[in-house]
């Protein structure tokens, strides 16, 4: 694609990127300081120890940006020093994201029936809920929360709570 | 056998000695009190009490720069390590690889905003290839040894290690080098991917316009890269330019070398950089300073480009043939591959190849305005270096115009000779990393070539230069401005020197003399030879104060926001419309 002046202007892509650290202190920070020292984007970021015995953590980042760009936030990353591997789900195939989210609904009458209806559509789960109030739980795409989000803004919607994805590739291939 | 042990202090001493460290740069302060305690207790570490942080920092780069060595740095908590921050910055962008240890509050205090507490962990996480907070004395030493052995290996630069003061206290098992499990992330590469190499070998191979960009990563990768760069250039009979960092990769007055490359480059080595059809880049990263405006840079060119770190490919420069790994595997198997092919080069086109340089070369762009009433500041550093020619002579710089001159004709036969502050462009760098040079090598001449507002920013170190003994020479380019700003706001800011110059300097003979030091002034071009050859006669530090054009400008120089072939090449070449665009004014 070209802009003005004939410079060629490279699309916007978003990249869901894994990567397997050691979870010590400062693990996060080294990530998040190189994504803000370096302008990159976050859209989303989750972090968690998935393996006590050798004390790995995975961390799961949606980011965009120029290919160029995306090729420099992995070299970047896999330069991190407690980094032991850095995957591009995006690029290297099929792969399943996931992500969680609660919504706090405050409202009674015709609005609270709507949402329990709605939300049974959703395959959302009702985990909490007063005379007055619900709170759903729902995980799908990112896509599938966007828009239970949106319908339920209008029927009192008062909360929300989102985990940031979570992904991991499809098929027998191992981290 | 049972381990040794010790306490944390001491475990410091003992990971430093088996580290082969013999010199350490640094300045005491509460949190690091065991450490020095235990220093005074020893006699197989030397230590040099520095004037400031910083200055311990630089001294550690010049030291490491010069030798090859890993610097090693000690400072105390808090304002000691903020004052570290500036020399860490400097030698991660210029991959100098240190260990600086930094004191730190107990940690219980931690968090408290202790005395002289500081989150050093998070203010040198950006700064630093890497750092540690130790937190055991168990860990001690394994973490001091990781960090010389992630300071020196794949791309160098510095780390921080952390130390709180109970830690330095606390008793426990020292584990020696050879103990220490090999971390199971950080696996730099070393050898290159046969195939790249293969593709690399085809391009150079069909080269008809080829040129080799090699820059401070060869330095780096020590003494053995150096020589095959050398060897693979007089092979393949192809131009050869190095960046400000590589200076000395390739020996100066060899005539395959078109000299420095980048905004104050040589004419012929940007014009060869702009019209070439295959680039080989080594060890270096496609800077700003070096590439001009990106979307005019090497238009026709194909470009291999050789670096030990691989986020420094594709970062700014599109490359065609990248390879991955240390720079001697890499140019060792670039020489057995071209010879497995039989490669010839194309002399014809080379031929013409080196017709088109001789006439850029016949520009002499680095031709300047002789004068017998005013000293030119290029004909100081002429003739500084025709006067101490066959000496082995060691030149660090500050920043600015007087940098750049010594780049362009200050001539580099050797590497190890030249150290400068290429990627972060610190003022003050020239002064404690010459001290941390002479450190290094007793017995050489080093000299720090200065500006006056430069040497200003860490001119205390005169004080650590006197104390040891070490007979450093300040060679001050003194035009009384900040040259490089009062050039810029020449070009770009309608000539409104705004505090660009320095009223009330200092009488620089009378502080040589202060700090024990010989100092001499030098105002008229015919006592310049004079002065140089008292200097070098004197066995003790010096400080020479030049004078010199007030007004000179830097060139040739390509303008921000200019391409290669768009270069000024002196006063009387200002392009019709001004020399920088609106797009090249937001640049720095």
């Amino acid at each position: 694609m070209r802009g003005p002046c004939g410079v060629v202007v490279s699309e916007i892509e978003t990249h869901t990127i894994a990567v397997l650290v050691d979870n010590e202190p400062g693990v996060l920070a080294r990530v998040i300081g190189l994504f803000s020292g370096r302008g990159y984007n976050i859209e989303s970021l989750t972090v968690a120890e998935i393996d006590r015995a050798n004390s790995l953590s995975r961390i799961t980042v949606v980011t965009s940006g120029t290919p160029m760009i995306i090729e420099q936030i992995k070299a970047q990353l896999s330069r991190l020093v407690p980094v032991h591997a850095v995957r591009d789900l995006t690029e290297e195939g099929p792969h399943v994201a996931r992500e969680l989210v609660l919504i706090k609904m405050v409202g009674t009458g015709e609005k609270r029936i709507e949402s329990l209806r709605l939300a049974d559509i959703f395959r959302a789960r009702v985990v909490d809920s007063t005379t007055e109030s619900f709170v759903f739980e729902m995980t799908g795409s990112n896509e599938k929360l966007n828009a239970f989000i949106n319908l339920m803004v209008p029927l009192g919607l008062v909360d929300v709570c989102r985990t940031g994805v979570v992904a991991i590739s499809r098929g027998a291939e191992k981290f | 056998m049972a381990a040794l042990q010790m306490a944390g202090a001491e475990m410091v001493i003992k990971a430093l000695v088996d580290q082969g460290v013999d010199v350490v740069f640094g300045y005491p302060g509460g949190a690091v009190l065991p450490i020095y305690d235990a220093f005074f207790k020893q006699n197989r570490l030397r230590h040099i009490l520095v004037r400031h942080e910083q200055a311990a920092v630089h001294a550690a780069e010049g030291y490491a720069r010069s030798s090859g060595k890993v610097g090693v740095v000690l400072v105390t908590s808090g304002p000691g390590a903020t004052n570290a921050v500036t020399g860490l910055t400097d030698a991660l962008m210029d991959s100098v690889p240190l260990v600086c240890l930094t004191g730190q509050v107990p940690t219980h205090l931690i968090g408290n905003d202790a005395f002289q507490e500081a989150d050093t962990t998070g203010i040198t996480r950006p700064c630093t290839k890497h750092n540690y907070l130790v937190k055991s004395v168990g860990d001690l030493a394994r973490t001091i040894h990781e960090a010389f052995y992630v300071a020196r290996t794949g791309r160098p630069g510095p780390v921080v290690v952390d130390l709180p003061k109970d830690i330095l206290f606390a008793s426990g098992a020292y584990t020696p080098p050879a103990a220490v499990p090999q971390r199971k992330t950080y696996r730099p590469r070393v050898e290159p991917d046969p195939a790249r190499i293969a593709e690399a070998v085809e391009l150079i191979a069909a080269a008809k316009r080829p040129l080799f960009y090699g820059g401070g990563g060869i330095i780096n990768s020590g003494e053995r890269a150096c020589a095959l760069f050398a060897e693979l250039v007089r092979k393949t009979g192809f131009p050869v330019t190095l960046t400000l960092m590589g200076l000395g990769a390739y020996p100066a007055s060899d005539r395959q070398f078109l000299g420095l490359v980048g905004m104050h480059g040589t004419y012929e080595s940007n014009l060869a950089m702009h019209d070439c059809d295959v680039m080989i880049c080594v060890g270096a990263r496609f800077d700003d300073r070096v590439t001009g405006r990106l979307n005019a840079f090497s238009p026709g060119s194909r470009k291999i480009h050789i670096d030990i770190d691989p986020s420094s490919v594709n970062k700014n420069v599109r490359v065609d043939v990248p390879v991955i790994g240390d720079a001697a595997a890499v140019l060792a198997a670039l020489l057995a591959g071209l010879k497995s092919r039989g490669f010839k080069p194309d002399r014809e086109a080379l031929a013409r190849w080196w017709d088109a340089i001789a006439g850029w070369r016949q520009r002499q762009c680095l031709r300047y305005e002789k004068s017998d009433s005013v000293i030119k500041p290029q004909y100081a550093i002429e003739r500084l270096y025709h006067l101490t020619r066959g000496k082995d002579v060691y030149i660090t710089t500050e920043v600015g115009q007087h940098q750049m001159w010594a780049a362009q004709f200050f001539k580099f036969e050797t590497p190890f000779h030249w150290m400068t502050s290429g990627g972060l462009g610190t003022m003050g760098y020239g002064l404690p990393a010459a001290m941390g040079v002479q450190i290094a090598h007793p017995e050489s001449l080093v000299i720090d070539i200065a500006g006056e507002a430069s040497i200003l920013m860490n001119i205390q170190e005169m004080s650590t230069i006197s104390q040891y003994r070490l007979p450093v020479k300040a060679f001050i380019l003194n035009n009384q401005y900040m040259g490089m700003v009062r050039q810029w706001q020449e070009l770009l800011h309608g000539g409104r020197y705004a505090e660009s110059y320095t009223a009330a300097l200092p009488d620089f003979v009378k502080l040589a003399d202060a700090f024990g030091a010989v100092g001499f002034r030098v105002e008229k071009p015919g006592e310049v030879d004079r002065v140089i050859k008292e200097m070098l006669a004197v066995d003790r530090p010096v400080i020479v104060d030049v004078a010199v054009d007030p007004t000179e400008n830097c060139f040739p120089m390509i303008p921000s926001g200019a391409a290669h072939n768009e270069m000024l090449l002196g006063p009387a070449d200002k392009k019709e419309t001004g020399p920088v665009s609106e797009e090249g004014m937001v640049l720095v």
